[in-house]
């Protein structure tokens, strides 16, 4: 089963556009990356500019409107993630304990939906729609 | 916590811990066996203190520490005269005065040699297949004798006494904790990787009604292959598998129809395949290619990757697949690999010529009562308008076949031919 190790750091919904990592941290994340990956376990990983340098796409009555950052109402946002592939929910929890975080950041674990997941009625229905958008 | 919550965290912390805490405590008793009766000692601990303690901060020095302790009692209870013996005793405890304070230091550094010679020693070719498979995934995967026992099919007793018999046969046939080096690497790798295989198609094969743990060991197969390939990165073979392992993973959604019927590759909906182990399984490939001249999983992926490359059936590459084909049945001559030969050149070179290579297998003992041969065969007499011929063809294929959905698909065609 995967699991998606959401990185969540306080205070990085307000960060400059051009904010980076510090070298110590970059380093410390270094350590704990080769450490999945030399476990097996890690499928990818990825780190985000800060949401100041992003935009946000609402829609209204299915009109979408492009909003730039920062975005003053955001409470938090996500700094980066790891998939990893692991046995158990437990697993994946006891990877994200030994991550090497601040006190100011947090981790959101959650599982990846894989089709099996689903109940008969909607593996059906994602069929049909797959009937439907074309298959040639 | 709930005592279920924490001994499914507990259970957690073993998956992770286990594999290098039994490597490292092998090198320093030389003895896989005892070095893993003192871990599962250490596990015990775990089960009776963790529950009111808590999970200590850093568990895997804990269950080390555990383990060492315990470790250090049976050599001075066994009271060992052997000076072999007595050297290791007073090994461990000069690491357990001294070392307490950096061991995780210590731990990180060696334990990448302990997991390799750990790897060969669970895949040494004095164990049976049988014995190498359970055994590996026992000490290199976690699994307890009960998840082994779901795994197979088979009751724990059974499981208990093969990891019984196989470590006393290590002990028995005096075989070396160590990584083997000149001529003997390339045949004990082969076994290894073929282990790891083994353990990957018993979990492709699973079927709908079987219990999660079957299909989940091709998770526990890609998880060693990675690990191995870590370990022994300038090996090509090793990436080879894990490249096959990751591109044959990526389908698992789109190979079993909704009533549990398997899809053949040709007709699968190629937009479940999952990408990103399609990509991992690329870069692992193209890994193996730039290491060394293609062996037989290299080759494998390859011929993998070419489907996993063609966005639509009808624009996969069989030329290139006829032409690796060749080159696989050059290194590794077999009828199974000849009969897939035989489809790639049907495809690539018009159904004469897959004929031509099929035709010869027709009496292989090898391939007596496999329903794939009067299939491939059917097939391409169908093609050729060899209506009365195909039709005996997918007659035979059909009552060869044990599942279902294939004998009446196989059932259709043949009543098609008339």
């Amino acid at each position: 089963m995967r699991f998606m190790l959401l990185v969540i750091p306080k205070g990085y919904e307000k960060a400059a556009p051009d904010a980076m990592p510090d070298a110590e941290g970059v380093a410390k994340m270094m350590k704990y990356n080769e450490e999945l990956s030399k476990s097996g376990v890690l499928l990818s990983l990825d780190g985000l500019h800060p949401p100041a340098s992003g935009v946000r796409i609402s829609y209204t009555g299915g009109k979408p409107h492009v909003t730039d950052g920062p975005f003053p109402e955001a409470k938090e946002c996500v700094g980066g993630y790891w998939m990893i592939q692991v046995k158990s929910k437990e697993e994946a929890i006891e990877w994200a304990k030994r991550a090497p975080m601040g006190d100011n950041e947090l981790i959101e674990v959650r599982q990846v939906q894989e089709m099996e997941d689903f109940p008969a009625d909607v593996q059906a229905a994602a069929a049909g729609f797959e009937e439907l958008i074309g298959r040639k | 916590m709930e005592p279920e919550a924490i001994s499914k965290a507990i259970d957690a912390v073993w998956k992770i811990e286990s594999p290098k805490l039994i490597a490292a405590l092998a090198r320093m008793t030389r003895d896989v066996g005892l070095a893993e009766d003192l871990a599962q000692d250490a596990l015990v601990s775990a089960l009776e203190q963790w529950p009111a303690e808590g999970i200590p901060r850093n568990p895997g020095a804990w269950l080390m520490a555990i383990a060492k302790r315990r470790g250090i009692d049976h050599f001075r209870r066994n009271k060992l005269t052997d000076h072999k013996h007595q050297q290791v005793g007073y090994e461990m405890q000069a690491r357990q005065d001294d070392a307490v304070p950096d061991f995780d230091s210590a731990l990180d550094d060696d334990v990448g040699d302990d997991l390799l010679r750990l790897i060969f020693t669970a895949c040494h070719p004095v164990l049976s297949t049988e014995a190498r498979v359970t055994l590996t995934l026992k000490l290199l995967a976690g699994l307890t004798n009960a998840e082994l026992a779901r795994a197979f099919l088979s009751t724990e007793t059974t499981i208990q006494q093969r990891i019984v018999r196989a470590k006393r046969t290590l002990a028995d046939k005096k075989i070396p904790y160590e990584v083997p080096s000149g001529p003997e690497l390339s045949v004990r790798l082969a076994s290894v990787l073929e282990v790891i295989y083994l353990i990957f198609n018993e979990g492709y094969s699973a079927t709908a009604g079987d219990d999660w743990m079957r299909p989940a060991l091709c998770e526990d197969a890609q998880r060693l292959g990675r690990v191995l390939a870590g370990l022994a990165p300038n090996e090509p073979e090793v990436h080879g598998l894990l490249a096959l392992m990751e591109i044959q993973a990526s389908r698992s959604s789109a190979r079993i129809g909704p009533k549990g019927e398997p899809i053949l590759l040709m007709d699968q909906d190629r937009r479940r395949w999952s990408q990103l182990l399609i990509q991992r399984g690329l870069t692992a490939l193209a890994r193996a290619e730039r290491l060394g001249p293609r062996g037989p999983y290299t080759l494998q992926a390859a011929i993998a990757a070419c489907h996993a490359r063609a966005r639509r059936a009808d624009e996969t590459d069989w030329n290139r697949i006829a032409s690796l084909y060749d080159e696989l049945a050059a290194i590794m001559p077999s009828p199974i690999v000849d009969l897939n030969r035989a489809v790639a050149y049907g495809m690539a070179f018009g159904p004469e010529r897959g004929l031509a290579v099929v035709d010869p297998l027709v009496d292989h003992p090898q391939l007596a009562g496999y329903p794939y041969l009067p299939g491939v065969r059917a097939d391409l007499l169908f093609k050729l308008k060899r209506f009365a011929e195909a039709k005996v063809e997918f007659e035979k294929a059909a009552a060869l076949t044990k599942n279902a959905s294939q004998r009446v698909l196989l059932l259709e065609k043949a009543a098609a031919c008339s």
